[in-house]
């Protein structure tokens, strides 16, 4: 039970949800490369050992499996951390998953530099760039534990094609309301969702960032500065509507993502302000840097993901 | 999956009919029957490797060295050891074939033609725009295909994935993948050759194209991939040496790869590339080069008078 207001880790809420599906989904299998108490497919696994694979430290050979076990009419989850499945085993992804168009679902966890005191080999804050340039595939990041509750048991089995969903290591609030009526509708693949309105800016965040986003509208408003915040847990396809309609009602857009600030989400966005309605735009994100360990409020006090430096930014936008 | 499949089919009819027209000549096709009978497998061979020069002199570029190398395995896999229908060809009981070294395809597509998978008229298309025969096999172009290929080293692990599924079905079909000897280079392999063993995957089947040429010179020369048999061995597989354009001894090792539980079987064939033709024989030059029109002829008519 995903609680609002709590804390608690998107894989987290990962691992729960697919073992709820395994239940009702024989069709669903699990792959994991030593990595399945970190990136909780132990829940499926425990539940369903026939239907899940260990494949060992080995994620090129995870990936060509699991496009294997698709195309013979299983749904696989396949689980490690960003930086293993996303970047060393990219290629698989790219010719043996995306290019034949197999419906594998690729759940990674621990990306960004939130995963913290292991340091920089793991940070892997490059995903969202190499990810969303492969035809096919879909690419999500939930903001927390309620949607990537909500994003699992909308995707499973739908689009039929590759999705590629990043979560991270670390708690984060729960600032979605499970209970709320329209829970669903929020969690449309491809549909951002605002969850703050706003005149003078537009925030538009993905991860744990849209907490953050929040809580600098929540400081800019005590300025008098009212800005939109958007959530963008869909990076591709992208909400080019409401990237748009920021764009046009608000005049100015700042983007924020656990991410480097080249590739991701302030380039797709980027991408559609420039050819659809040209605003100013400032991009919050790692700023092309590798990150160091420390713990991840540390680093992101470091490397400037913070409210303080959202509000800086939309300051900037506003004053020029 | 009806749905899914109905859409592939309805993609080839599309792709197949904007296909470029050939000004080459099409013989025709005889009727598909298994069969082990040698005679009648080196004819079959004979012609496929004809298709094969061919196809790939009319697209101007391919690898016919490693088509020809990999040709009677594929001949003997599809008409004397399979378990598969030409004309269903979503059975779901069916052995599965993928050719991890995809560049050896226009043997793979003159095989499908000549089984009845695909028309035979469309293998002059090979390479060309709109073509479902993709230089390097592609499933979204070729549904017949059970799965792309052309990055090496990802075959043998989707093979594995098939066979997972087919335990997980209570299915009895194989799965046969063919690599190549440079292939072997590939790190993947090896994370797929620990997998396979792991888990006692006896339903798939490997096999190595060891014709010993690759891009750049012998396999020796640019990364010695020997003692290759012994290192099956060592990640736990049954392990067969072989002479790839042996039948008998193809048939076999296939036999005894089928008869061995508990375990997968590597066959290593030992092959000659460019096999059949003797200017292409063990020249690295036609591994990634087609024939010109005139080395076609030459080559056409050796395989005619070859025994």
């Amino acid at each position: 039970m995903v609680k609002l207001g709590e804390r608690e880790s998107t894989r987290n809420a990962y691992g729960v949800a697919l073992a709820e599906l395994g239940e009702i989904h024989p069709e669903i299998v699990a792959l994991d490369a030593d990595l399945a108490g970190s990136t909780q497919t132990r829940r499926f696994a425990d539940k369903f050992p026939e239907r899940f694979f260990e494949m060992g430290i080995s994620e090129a050979d995870m990936m060509c499996t699991a496009a294997g076990l698709a195309v013979s009419g299983k749904i696989p989850f396949v689980s490690t951390f960003v930086i293993f499945g996303a970047g060393r085993a990219w290629e698989q992804i790219r010719n043996t998953i995306c290019r034949p168009n197999l419906p594998v679902r690729i759940c990674l966890s621990h990306g960004g530099i939130s995963i913290g005191e292991d340091g920089s080999s793991a940070q892997a804050c490059e995903d969202f760039a190499i990810m969303r340039s492969i035809p096919n595939i879909s690419v999500i990041v939930p903001c927390d534990a309620a949607e990537t509750k909500a994003l699992i048991h909308e995707i499973w089995d739908k689009p039929k094609s590759p999705v590629y969903i990043r979560m991270t290591r670390n708690k984060v609030p729960t600032i979605l309301d499970e209970n709320d009526q329209s829970f669903h509708q929020k969690f449309t693949l491809g549909k951002a969702v605002t969850l703050r309105e706003g005149s003078q800016a537009t925030i538009i965040a993905c991860g744990q960032m849209v907490a953050v986003g929040i809580q600098a509208a929540e400081e800019l408003a005590k300025e008098g500065i009212e800005v939109r915040v958007v959530n963008m847990s869909t990076i591709k396809p992208i909400d080019q509507d409401a990237i748009e309609k920021a764009a046009r009602e608000t005049g100015r857009i700042v983007t924020v993502e656990e991410h480097n600030i080249y590739g991701g989400l302030g380039g797709a966005v980027a991408e559609v302000v420039t050819e659809r309605y040209p605003v100013p735009m400032r991009r919050v994100g790692v700023r092309d840097v590798f990150g160091e360990s420390g713990s991840p409020d540390a680093l992101f006090e470091k490397y400037g993901l913070t409210p303080k430096n959202v509000v800086k930014a939309v300051k900037d936008l506003v004053k020029s | 999956m009806k749905v899914k499949e109905m859409k592939r089919e309805m993609i080839t009819a599309k792709v197949m009919k904007t296909a470029p027209e050939s000004p080459v000549n099409i013989e025709r096709v005889s009727p598909f029957s298994q069969t082990r009978d040698e005679k009648v497998l080196r004819e079959i061979a004979r012609e496929v490797r004809k298709d094969i020069i061919r196809m790939t002199t009319e697209a101007g570029s391919g690898h016919p060295g490693g088509s020809l190398s990999a040709t009677d395995l594929l001949v003997a896999l599809f008409w004397g050891e399979m378990r598969h229908k030409p004309n269903d060809r979503y059975w779901a009981d069916r052995d599965r074939f993928i050719l991890s070294k995809g560049h050896g395809c226009p043997a793979l597509y003159s095989v499908y033609a000549r089984t009845g998978y695909i028309a035979h008229e469309i293998l002059p298309t090979l390479r060309k725009l709109g073509s479902p025969l993709q230089g390097h096999p592609c499933m979204i172009h070729l549904p017949t295909l059970e799965i792309s290929t052309g990055s090496l080293g990802h075959g043998l692990s989707v093979g594995n994935g098939m066979a997972l599924a087919g335990r997980l079905d209570g299915k009895d079909y194989r799965v046969y993948v063919v690599m190549g000897d440079g292939e072997q280079q590939e790190g993947s392999v090896w994370e797929a050759a620990m997998s396979g063993a792991h888990y006692k995957l006896d339903h798939v089947c490997g096999i190595i194209d060891y014709n010993h040429l690759e891009t750049e010179g012998t396999v020796e020369e640019v990364m010695d991939i020997a003692p290759l048999a012994e290192k099956w061995c060592a990640f736990g597989w049954h392990t067969i040496e072989i002479d790839g354009h042996n039948f008998d001894e193809i048939f076999a090792a296939l036999d005894e790869a089928k008869a061995t539980k508990g375990k997968p079987t590597m066959i290593v064939a030992q092959t000659v590339k460019g096999k059949g033709v003797s200017f292409m024989e063990n020249n690295v030059g036609f591994h990634g080069k087609s024939a010109t029109r005139e080395q076609m002829e030459q080559a056409i008519k050796e395989l005619d008078e070859s025994e």
